[in-house]
Parts: structure tokens; C-alpha cells; sequence
């Protein structure tokens, strides 16, 4: 048996009947790395030597008998803009390539609490701009399903990762897609939970009002475990919600019997690849054979939601990204004659062409004289978007879309930006919205590559989402897995 | 022609919080370089900003101070610009809905009373500051995220010296609500000033230009001179005053252009997402205005009511939180306001002029100036000495008993020997002595300046005076 293959929940069950431990669990995971990166190059930084460290100490923890956290021993990826004490956090770009921050992320020290190991920081777009991670200042991750693909992104690393076993989970954030999308191009499971389930704190900014850091797993429940750890209220993030947080395993494995899904047919009018619209029926029927009701509905202000999403994040990153100026730390170009040359130059040569584009946009939807008639006015879309969510949920218990119009695309396949955004165009609402969603496997295109669902449900119902996509994932029983 | 000055103000204070606006370093002046910092106010990527909740209240309590209207709502945006001591390249401010807005305030020249129009009150955070040394620029950000609010009024102020006033006005206000130290040369009170003339008569407003770099009150009113001339001096040569912003340079006492790239900001205001809405219900409100102290302009009402002090005196004691509490101190020691206020106009404020001393630093207990006030009424020591003895009150600290005691300042009352003196100098001084007797009676302010000398004026005086008056008429 190759333990990295594991899940959270079979590793654990080992690890707490002593046929395993931590120490052989992370060294297989470790071993599986060095064969995956030179075909897939889904890490920037491998943690090695602490990794054995940490495992080794918590094996000693077990044998003596000591109580453990939820993931004790759990060898760990976690996306490179979330930022890891004494570990090297550079959002793989240029300009902080070589930062060390002396501090944790918030869901860091709630891992830490819990005995997690830290293996690796996945690749993934500069500043997670991006749905390919080829706008990695390290280099493009491939996908373990057919290394001439994307893996997406911008959590590209994380996802690729947790594919091809090089851990057993692994954290992304998700802005507009950046969780759920790869982990449908990749075959995973992938959740966005609700803005201000998980603290922000310790993630690098790319657009304050969308970030949400969400899991990537082999299994629902895994993603389930998980958010029981990241999630809760930090006093750091003031936009972390003050509430009960739930349980989020509670509940999951009731069975769906009389729950109503709604499908937007905004959603089934994109274009989109013959395969996806099939997997996506069949979801439908299999949803159906289980006794939800399945009603199509309408979600009027989809089409302006991808609008909305790039003049709003784009603004909050010009600002966000502004405070990269080669003061404090990280890159600095080596020759300037002055203050403001050192600026220009930093910049240029620091940021990657897409950081550099949205920080333009940015800027300029934010200028005067530009200011209403794109950021004030996006900002009124958003809560157009976020009404008409919120309707649906008066009449369905979830909403259930495709994750991506189409499955995984070559390396270098959209020659526009245009053509990368529109890849967002499924995940992007939920963003805008508020709402909460998970990306799980349904099946594999003709190609064999892997195609995944969304369950979208309303703010602070990821206990339903939970549900319907665990008893989806039993009925589909998707085991397929890359042959790399 | 004549000419009528306009002018509005842009105040800004450091509020005396115990720590910055947006995390738990401290708030204080004078550290050690860059210790005052933390991951949040050197803006580290992934951290975020916390709203300092006493940074709320104090704001409020400006704004109540400052006749303001508190809304319910408000919310802090961001500021775009980059300069290396602002660590996020934006500071967080406050743009569409500050915390405080349409105040007044009632200010007293003399040409009367005068209401300034109070536009907003909004907070928000300071920058760092750089250190130029040796070639190198360095920046400390040790005041970066420092508290702040700006105070912003209407075009109401006519005249520097209104400036003035409503500086110390709002400088008091500040004080006596203990949101601020409004100390000038630290730093922690700023002004921004806007400035345009016009005709006489005339209603509408001239072309504004915005003055920066005032950093002490006199190159504020040097500033308001100089720039009122100027303009005046464009008009009168046919020109037209140009709409911009002029950097006062202190040393030369003229004000120049700032370079277009200085001040052709767009700031690309908006709303600060790592920050949730200020919600103030009016119970917090109230709250906050329960808790406010009696202000200078109420304070300065009942020294003259009840404490029937001048209107000027009042004002001046009320000037300042210290002098006004340090007065209230001594007449409850010492209930004759008239004979504290005086001390405390003419000794105390000459003496903390000479010695630059700040009125929160005085250095002589209230108990002691009581003491000495005592010394005084009870004819141990006549009243100039007691002037002599607070100097030395101020200079050493010492109680005045003590002083007393060491120079051997207690009053002569010994009538035979303060005669004796009286007999020796009349019998010194045979000319002034004859002058008086042939009918110049003014001589005798010299024979009792003589004896005073003499006794180091320790001579108990209505004696002296009885004296040379008995001698000299016989």
C-alpha cells in the first residue's frame, strides 16, 4: 500500500490504530514528490527536513500516549501566498522570492494546533491571477492527468499536487474560481466556503473581498474535516464572521430524499463541451435517482457577474499590490538612479505580465472620472447577483452547475486574456455572491480526463453542501485516478 | 483696494491612544527607531488592518467637543498613493462617511465673536517618516499607523489672528477631552491652510490656494501674511491666482509651488474591504456623551460667574486643560479665585514662558502656591518677597516654607528696628529729606525704597511707610 494514496480519514484511522505512523506516511508522500515534480512541477518549495521532523515528533506524541489533534501526523501542501512561519512564501512570484514571513496564517496555526504536517507550498499564478498557473514567476505545473494540460489555477500547485498523492490534502484560496476550478481540471475536491468562514489572515491579498482560503481533498468528507479546522472567527480579520461556526461533518451523510436543487439555466446556455453538458445530465439524473427534486431556474444577472468579478478584484488588487515597492523587503531591481526609478523598475521587473495588467485595470476603473461608471457601478451589480442568489435559495436547497465549460485545456492554449477569464465564467458568481461551493469529481471525458460538478449553496449552509456532495460522490463512486 | 482674506483650515492631531489604529504597537513619541512596529504597520503581505476601537471614541469625542453631529454610520476607505513611509502605499482614511460632521465652533476676538463651521471630523492613520542621513534615505515607522484625526472647516476664518484663536480653541478642546497632547513640535497637531482673497464686499470667493508644511503656529500666521500678500499683489497686477498647492519654506518666510508631480494626485478613494462599517447606535453615542467633561467655553462661563473672574483672565486660565485644573486645585486649598488667578496669570504663565516649560510640566504643586498664597495673608513674608520666593518656588521645587526659612525672608515687623533704619537713612539723605519738608511729598517713596533695600525688602511695608511719614513730617 502507498500510504500518500490515503485519505485524511483512512490515514487517521491508521495513524490512531498504530498500523502506521506519521513518519512512514510523510516519507511515502516525500518519495512520491521526487518522482511527480520533474514530470508535473506542482511545489515551489519542499519542506523536507521539518516535514520528518514534525512527523517523527508527533509518532513520539502517539507512542506516549498523548493527546493528538484532528489532523495529527497528515502530511500537508498548502498554496504559496498563504504564508508559513520560517517557510519561504512567495505567491510564486518574482517579487517575494524571497520572503520568509516571521509569522503564520491564521489557518496555519489552526493546522499547527491540530498536528499537521507541513510538506510542501504549492505552485500556482503569480499573486493567484490566473486559471492555469502558467502565470507562476516559477514556472508552469502541469496536470498529473496529461502533462500537456493545465492544471488550472490559480490553485494549480495544490490541486496537481493532490491529484498526482503528493499529500493528503492541501489548501488553495479561491477569489473567482481558484479552488474549484483546478480541482475540476484535476479530478479533486475543491471548496470555496462562505466570505468570512476562514480567517484571511496570512493570506497574500489579491482581491480583499472575494479571497476565501478553502481545502483540496481526495473525498467530501476530507473537505469536511478540514473546514472543521480552518474554519472560526479571528479577531485579526475583521471580516471574519462572528457566529456558531457548525459542524461541518454533522449531518453529512443523511441522505438527500426530498431535497430540491435548482439548475440556473444561464448556466446550461454557455457553450460548452459536449462531455461536460453529458457528465452534467448525468449528475442531474443521478441527483434525481436519489429523490432531490431537480427544477431548472434562472439566475438573470449571470452574465454580468464576470464583468463585475474583474473590475472589483482588479480594483482591490491595484491597491492591494501597491505595497510591493521594494522598500521593506522582498525583490529590489539592482541599479536606479532614484526613489522613483527604483519604483519603476522593482515593479516592472518584479511583477509578471497578468499582475501587471489588472493592476492597470485596476487603477484605472478606480480613477476619476471612471470611478462610477465601473467600480461604484459593479459594485451595485454585485448586489444585484447576490439578490437573485438569495431568491434561489428561497426555493432550493442547493444549486448544482458544471465547475468549467470545458475540461482541462493544453499549456498555452488561450492566447488572450479574454479566453483564460472566461474560464471563470461557472465559479465566478459564487464569488460575487457570497455563497458557498464545492467542485467534486463526477466523471472523465472521452480523453480520460476528469470533469467535476458544483453544488453551490446559500451563505453559511455548507452543512447542506456538505451533504448533497458526500451523497453524490457514494452514488458517482469516481475512483479513477491519473496514471502518471 | 481692499481686501478680505478667506481662509479654511485642515487640523490634523494624533489622538493619545495607548496604540496605533489598525494593531496593538504603541502609540508613543521619542522611541528608538522602527520599534514601534509589527507586521501589520510594516504592512506585510497577508496582514490585515483592525479598527482600534478608542480610536472611534476618541474621534467622537472631538467631534462632540467640536459642536459635531455623529452619524450612525460611517466607514473608512482607502487613499492611493505611494511614498516610501506610507508602508501599504494607501493609507487607510475616511472619504465619503466620516465619523463626524456639520460642527461649529464659537471663537472671541476682538472684534467679537465669530462661528467657524466645522465641515468633518474623519480618522485616520499617520505615516512613517523618513530619515535622511549620510546619503541615505531611511524610513522609521514607528509613527506609521499613529491615530489621527482630521479636522476640516468651512472658509469661515477672515484673519490670522482668527486662525489663531481657533487654533487654541481647538488645541484646548482637544486637551480638555483627552483625546490629544496637540503638541506642535512633536508633531501631534498639523494644519493644512487654505487661503484666498478677495475684494472687500465682494460675495463671491477668490482662487484658493492650499498652504502646507506649517509646522509651528507662527509660520502658520507668517504663512497666512505672506500668501494674502501674494495673491493680493497678482490681483492688483492683473493676473489671476493659480489653484494649487504651495509649500511654505519657513526659513525664507515665502511660499513656493509644490512640483506638479507632488501634487497631481488621484488618490482612487475606495472603500476599504479588510474593514467592516463603523455602526454607532445612539445608545453608544450617548454613552460617549455622557462621559464628556465640562468643556473650556463652559468652564470659562463659570470662572466668571461664579468665580467672578474677568472674561480675559477666564479665557486665558481656560486656554489650556493644565492651568485650568491646576487653578481649580488651588482655590479648593485656597477659596480666593482672584488671588490664585493672579498668581497664576502673572508668575506662573511669565515663569513658563521664560523657561519654555509646558503647562501640563508644572513644576510647583498646587498645595505649594496655596502655601505660599498663606505665607502672604499671614504677613510672614510681605507680598514682593512672595514673588521672590515663587520664583525660586519654580526654579527648585522646594515648598515655600523651606525658602522662607533658608534666605531668611521673613517680614521685619520689629517696629524699633525697622525705626532705627528709617532715622539713619533720613539722616543720610539731608536733600530728599528737605525736599519733602518744603512740600515735595513724592520724596517719600525714595526714603521707603531706601529702607526696603536696606532690609532686603523683608520690612514689613505699612510700617516702613507709617515710619517715614512720622519722621519726615516732624
Amino acid at each position: 500500500m502507498k500510504l500518500n494514496e490515503l485519505t485524511i480519514t483512512r490515514a487517521r484511522n491508521l495513524l490512531e490504530k498504530k498500523e502506521i505512523t506519521s513518519l512512514a506516511l510523510t516519507e511515502d508522500c516525500l518519495k512520491r514528490i521526487e518522482e511527480a515534480e520533474p514530470k508535473i512541477h506542482a511545489l515551489v518549495t519542499v519542506a523536507k527536513d521539518t516535514a520528518l521532523e514534525q512527523a517523527a515528533g508527533i509518532d513520539k506524541k502517539r507512542a506516549a500516549g498523548e493527546k493528538t489533534g484532528r489532523l495529527a501526523g497528515i502530511p500537508t501542501i498548502i498554496k504559496d501566498c498563504i504564508c508559513t512561519r520560517d517557510v519561504k512564501s512567495t505567491a510564486s512570484s518574482k517579487m517575494l522570492y524571497n520572503y520568509v514571513p516571521i509569522y503564520d496564517a491564521h489557518v496555519i496555526e489552526k493546522l499547527k494546533a491540530q498536528d499537521y504536517v507541513l510538506v510542501a507550498k504549492a505552485n500556482m499564478d503569480e499573486f493567484a491571477m490566473g486559471s492555469s498557473t502558467e502565470n507562476s514567476g516559477f514556472g508552469v505545473t502541469k496536470n498529473p492527468w496529461d502533462l500537456e494540460r493545465v492544471p488550472g489555477g490559480s490553485s494549480g500547485g495544490s490541486a496537481a499536487a493532490v491529484a498526482a498523492d503528493e499529500a493528503i490534502f492541501a489548501l488553495g484560496s479561491d477569489t473567482g474560481g481558484s479552488v474549484r476550478q483546478p480541482a475540476g481540471f484535476c479530478g479533486v475536491v475543491g471548496v470555496k466556503p462562505t466570505y468570512g468562514t476562514v480567517s484571511r489572515y496570512g493570506l497574500m491579498a489579491f482581491a480583499s473581498s472575494l479571497d476565501q482560503i478553502g481545502p483540496i481533498t481526495k473525498s467530501v468528507e476530507d473537505a469536511a474535516i478540514v473546514m472543521n479546522t480552518i474554519s472560526g472567527r479571528d479577531e485579526r480579520d475583521s471580516t471574519s464572521a462572528i457566529m456558531q461556526y457548525p459542524d461541518y461533518e454533522k449531518d453529512m451523510k443523511k441522505d438527500v430524499r426530498g431535497m430540491k436543487v435548482g439548475v440556473p439555466r444561464e448556466y446550461l446556455e454557455q457553450e460548452m463541451s459536449s462531455d461536460v453538458r453529458n457528465i452534467f445530465e448525468e449528475s442531474i439524473r443521478q441527483f434525481k435517482d436519489m429523490g432531490a427534486t431537480v427544477e431548472t431556474t434562472s439566475l438573470p444577472t449571470f452574465d454580468y457577474a464576470l464583468s463585475a468579478y474583474y473590475i472589483i478584484s482588479s480594483a482591490e488588487v491595484s491597491s492591494n499590490l501597491a505595497r510591493f515597492d521594494g522598500i521593506r523587503y522582498g525583490y529590489r531591481t539592482k541599479e536606479y538612479a532614484d526613489l522613483k526609478e527604483m519604483y519603476k523598475k522593482t515593479r516592472s521587473e518584479g511583477f509578471g505580465d497578468e499582475v501587471k495588467r489588472r493592476i492597470m485595470l485596476g487603477n484605472y476603473v478606480l480613477s476619476s472620472g471612471y470611478y462610477d461608471a465601473y467600480y461604484l457601478k459593479a459594485l451595485k451589480v454585485r448586489t444585484l447577483i447576490k439578490n437573485d442568489f438569495e431568491e434561489q435559495f428561497k426555493k432550493f436547497d442547493f444549486l448544482l452547475s458544471p465547475v468549467t465549460p470545458t475540461p482541462a485545456f493544453k499549456i498555452g492554449e488561450k492566447s488572450t486574456p479574454m479566453e483564460m477569464y472566461v474560464s471563470d465564467l461557472f465559479t465566478v458568481p459564487v464569488n460575487i455572491a457570497g455563497m458557498s461551493a464545492i467542485s467534486l469529481p463526477a466523471g472523465l471525458s472521452d480523453e480520460g480526463l476528469p470533469i467535476n460538478i458544483q453544488v453551490i449553496t446559500n451563505a453559511f449552509c455548507e452543512n447542506t453542501m456538505f451533504r448533497a456532495a458526500y451523497n453524490f460522490e457514494q452514488a458517482a463512486g469516481f475512483a479513477a485516478k491519473p496514471a502518471l | 483696494m481692499k481686501y478680505e482674506k478667506v481662509i479654511g483650515l485642515e487640523v490634523h492631531a494624533e489622538l493619545s491612544t495607548k496604540t496605533k489604529i489598525f494593531c496593538g504597537c504603541k502609540n508613543e513619541f521619542g522611541a528608538d527607531q522602527n520599534t514601534n512596529v509589527c507586521p501589520v504597520c510594516l504592512s506585510m503581505p497577508g496582514m490585515l488592518p483592525v479598527l482600534n476601537g478608542q480610536v472611534v471614541q476618541y474621534g467622537v469625542r472631538a467631534g462632540m467637543a467640536l459642536g459635531c453631529e455623529i452619524p450612525n454610520f460611517s466607514k473608512m476607505d482607502r487613499k492611493n498613493y505611494t511614498y516610501p513611509d506610507l508602508s501599504k502605499s494607501y493609507q487607510i482614511s475616511q472619504f465619503e462617511f466620516p465619523l463626524c460632521k456639520r460642527g461649529s465652533v464659537l471663537i472671541e476676538t476682538e472684534d467679537g465673536q465669530h462661528e467657524i463651521g466645522i465641515t468633518r471630523i474623519h480618522i485616520e492613520e499617520d505615516a512613517g517618516k523618513l530619515v535622511h542621513q549620510s546619503g541615505f534615505s531611511q524610513v522609521d515607522y514607528n509613527r506609521g499607523g499613529v491615530p489621527l484625526i482630521e479636522i476640516v472647516t468651512e472658509p469661515d476664518l477672515r484673519s490670522a489672528d482668527e486662525v489663531k484663536v481657533f487654533l487654541e480653541t481647538v488645541k484646548a478642546n482637544l486637551e480638555f477631552i483627552d483625546v490629544s497632547d496637540c503638541k506642535m513640535q512633536e508633531g501631534s497637531l498639523r494644519c493644512d491652510v487654505n487661503i484666498s482673497v478677495r475684494p472687500e464686499g465682494q460675495e463671491k470667493f477668490g482662487t484658493r490656494t492650499e498652504l502646507k508644511n506649517l509646522n509651528s503656529f507662527s509660520a502658520i500666521f507668517r504663512a497666512i501674511d505672506y500668501e494674502s500678500g501674494r495673491q493680493i499683489e497678482v490681483l492688483e497686477d492683473g493676473g489671476t491666482v493659480l489653484q494649487e498647492t504651495r509649500r511654505w519654506d519657513d526659513l525664507q518666510g515665502k511660499s513656493y509651488p509644490m512640483r506638479d508631480k507632488e501634487e497631481a494626485h488621484d488618490y482612487r478613494y475606495f472603500p476599504d474591504p479588510d474593514l467592516v462599517p463603523i455602526f454607532l447606535t445612539d445608545e453608544e453615542i450617548n454613552v460617549i456623551r455622557d462621559s464628556m467633561p465640562e468643556l473650556p467655553a463652559a468652564k470659562k462661563d463659570r470662572y466668571i460667574k461664579t468665580f467672578g473672574l474677568s472674561a480675559y483672565d477666564a479665557s486665558i486660565l481656560t486656554n489650556s486643560k493644565f492651568t485650568a485644573e491646576y487653578f481649580e486645585q488651588c482655590v479648593l486649598q485656597y477659596p480666593n479665585p482672584k488671588a490664585v488667578c493672579n498668581y497664576i496669570m502673572v508668575d506662573m504663565l511669565k515663569m513658563l514662558n521664560e523657561s519654555g516649560t509646558d503647562p501640563s510640566r508644572i513644576p510647583v504643586p498646587a498645595g505649594d502656591l496655596c502655601g505660599l498664597l498663606k505665607l502672604v495673608e499671614d504677613g510672614v513674608i510681605n507680598s514682593s518677597v512672595g514673588k521672590q520666593v515663587f520664583e525660586d518656588m519654580f526654579k527648585t521645587g522646594k515648598p515655600p516654607a523651606q525658602i522662607v526659612e533658608e534666605k531668611g525672608l521673613k517680614q521685619i515687623d520689629d517696629t524699633q528696628a525697622i525705626h532705627e533704619i528709617v532715622l539713619q537713612i533720613i539722616k543720610a539723605n539731608p536733600k530728599p529729606a528737605a525736599d519733602y519738608r518744603s512740600g515735595n511729598k513724592k520724596a517719600m517713596t525714595f526714603f521707603v525704597g531706601q529702607v526696603m533695600k536696606a532690609t532686603k525688602g523683608k520690612a514689613n511695608p505699612k510700617t516702613v511707610n507709617e515710619l517715614v511719614q512720622k519722621e519726615l513730617d516732624q
